[in-house]
């Protein structure tokens, strides 16, 4: 069966409106697209949606509560939401170094999560 | 009480314009570096922002708000450079007379040669937006919203209704739902969207969070606690239409209508501003109105991209080491405006005084074009040119130009946009 999807191009101001049709998964066409970019933009958001993943997680023993994280690469969009919810119950020791691996292998993804920056062991609040 | 000090160059503020300038000034040649922030910690605003989006073209790579702030932090923690933090500065005078406070060493005073101002800048707030209603718990800018989640880990609500749809405002729709909360809808009095194309699919589209153009909130409901907003449309000329109010019940609303550069101390010290941008008028060195003083960031004007803020302070800072190092004495020739053509706002610097170096030109169109080429003329001679399939006014547009070696004498310079149509 034929469908559409609809999306917004995100690689310039132009924004174009792209509509890309798919026959059981196999894409027959994109339309709307004012170049190539685009073009390859909707197959990959049809295909295999990625996003980085940024959150915190607790810390113990810091200057701050909080430490920020991302994932080394992006991850399935749609296990997003599940990442954010697995970091939620996470808590590590301060002093973490910035980049240092704080939930290897999120979700089975291959994909680490990483401090986001420096964090001194002190006092909080 | 201790001589007063005369640093060769300090600079207020450490967020990614003052962390530059700083670095700058030191590759420049200065030994005598101070750097003061009021907070605990470097980095200014970036510590809270911890989603990706920023470096992309400063590092070829897209980093995180921390992320790009710790870079900075490490280089100026290995080059020697003074920072004192828990540093308030309260005063500033035209004749470089600085007043700070902090809790070690109480208030002091400072008479450095060259100061570079990098207070980025602060929320436009409900009062300067104006809605009706009580003034109960649970009304928040942003900024405020983001520092109470990604920093003190508090949420400020369960239910919430966004009012403005800039960057800020996107990013944090999904910050709060992805911590739990019910975001029930971002609210735009304009037609179009305030932030970039990529927040708004990544924020709320991924999330099915609606963006509802042309609406405003028109009262806030509860009295010690936000019960609910009137929600209602507006017109083309941004009047709410009677008969479409809607009540939204929400625990939270959260203001994300703008920001305004910090310059308190830039006026106490006499540095003129620029109605539009609402901060200093600068030269391509990034000096302002008053010798010796530079400025560089967003408490220039509100640039969209850090990496943006970076080159601005690297030329501030250099710049006030170059002003140091020549001893203050050259002497400051008479500027030439630089002139907003057709479809543009505003442009920073706005003087240009030596045209010695390659200089950069950051603007803002006021209309949205398609197919459209930014082009700088020199005493009519095109010295820049490039096309863009789109300018939009929440997209600031970076052009430039270059002498070509030596000093070039000039009547006018002006940065402009024009279309392909208008060409034909
Ligand atoms: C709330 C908020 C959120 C933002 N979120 C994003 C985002 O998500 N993505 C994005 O690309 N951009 C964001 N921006 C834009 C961002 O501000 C800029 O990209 C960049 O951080 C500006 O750098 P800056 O150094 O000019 O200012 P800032 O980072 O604001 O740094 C200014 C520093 O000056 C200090 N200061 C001010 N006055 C004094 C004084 N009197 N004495 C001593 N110190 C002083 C402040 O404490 C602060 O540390 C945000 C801005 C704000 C205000
Ligand atoms: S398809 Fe091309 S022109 Fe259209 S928004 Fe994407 S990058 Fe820009």
């Amino acid at each position: 069966m034929k469908k559409t999807h609809n999306y917004t191009c995100i690689n310039c101001p132009l924004s174009c409106s792209l509509e890309l049709t798919e026959e059981d998964g196999e894409v027959l066409e994109v339309r709307g697209a004012d170049c190539k970019v685009g073009q390859k933009y909707a197959v990959e958001e049809f295909r295999n949606p990625r996003r980085t993943v940024s959150t915190t997680v607790r810390v113990q023993g810091g200057v701050l509560p909080l430490l920020p994280v991302v994932s080394a690469a992006p991850i399935p969009k749609a296990l997003v939401r599940e990442a954010v919810r697995t970091l939620a119950a996470v808590t590590v020791e301060a002093p973490v170094a910035d980049g240092q691996v704080i939930y290897p292998d999120i979700l089975g993804t291959g994909v680490d999560i990483i401090a986001s920056r420096r964090l001194e062991a002190g006092v909080s609040g | 009480m201790s001589a007063v000090r005369r640093p060769q160059c300090v600079v207020i503020g450490a967020g990614p314009a003052g962390l530059g300038a700083a670095l700058a000034a030191r590759e420049a040649g200065l030994g005598d570096v101070m750097l003061l922030e009021r907070d605990f910690e470097l980095g200014g605003i970036l510590p809270q922002c911890i989603h990706d989006g920023f470096g992309s073209i400063v590092f070829d790579q897209v980093l995180t708000g921390p992320q790009y702030a710790q870079r900075f932090i490490d280089r100026v923690e290995a080059a020697g450079i003074e920072v004192k933090l828990n540093t308030m500065v309260l005063e500033m005078r035209g004749d470089r007379r600085i007043t700070a406070v902090n809790p070690r060493d109480g208030v002091f005073e400072l008479e450095p040669a060259s100061i570079v101002l990098a207070m980025g800048c602060r929320e436009r707030t409900r009062h300067q937006v104006m809605i009706p209603g009580y003034r109960p718990a649970g009304v928040i800018c942003a900024g405020a919203a983001q520092r109470d989640i990604n920093i003190e880990g508090l949420m400020p609500g369960r239910r919430v209704v966004i009012l403005g749809s800039g960057d800020i405002g996107l990013i944090m729709a999904r910050r709060f739902t992805l911590e739990g909360a019910e975001v029930e809808g971002v609210y735009e009095i304009m037609d179009h969207p305030g932030g970039l194309t990529r927040n708004v699919v990544q924020c709320l589209h991924d999330y099915d969070i609606p963006l509802h153009l042309s609406h405003t909130v028109t009262f806030i409901h509860g009295r010690k606690r936000v019960e609910a907003v009137t929600v209602t449309r507006v017109d083309e000329n941004l009047k709410p239409i009677k008969g479409t109010e809607r009540r939204v019940p929400c625990d939270a609303l959260v203001l994300s209508v703008g920001l305004i550069p910090e310059n308190e101390l830039s006026k106490q010290a006499g540095v003129e501003l620029d109605p539009l941008t609402a901060g200093p008028v600068v030269d391509e060195r990034m000096h302002t109105s008053v010798d010796g003083i530079f400025a560089c960031g967003n408490v220039v004007c509100v640039f969209d991209l850090v990496d943006w803020v970076t080159q601005t302070a690297e030329r501030a800072g250099r710049s006030a080491a170059e002003y140091v190092l020549e001893g203050g004495r050259r002497k400051r020739r008479p500027p030439v405006r630089v002139t907003a053509g057709r479809n543009v706002k505003f442009v920073v610097p706005q003087l240009l005084r030596e045209f010695d170096r390659e200089i950069e030109l950051f603007f803002r169109v006021e209309h949205p074009e398609r197919a459209a080429r930014t082009r700088v003329l020199v005493d009519g001679e095109e010295l820049y040119s490039r096309k863009a399939k789109m300018v939009r006014p929440p997209e600031m547009v970076k052009a430039g130009a270059d002498p070509g070696g030596a000093r070039r004498e000039l009547e006018n310079i002006t940065v402009e946009v024009v279309t392909e149509e208008e060409e034909a």
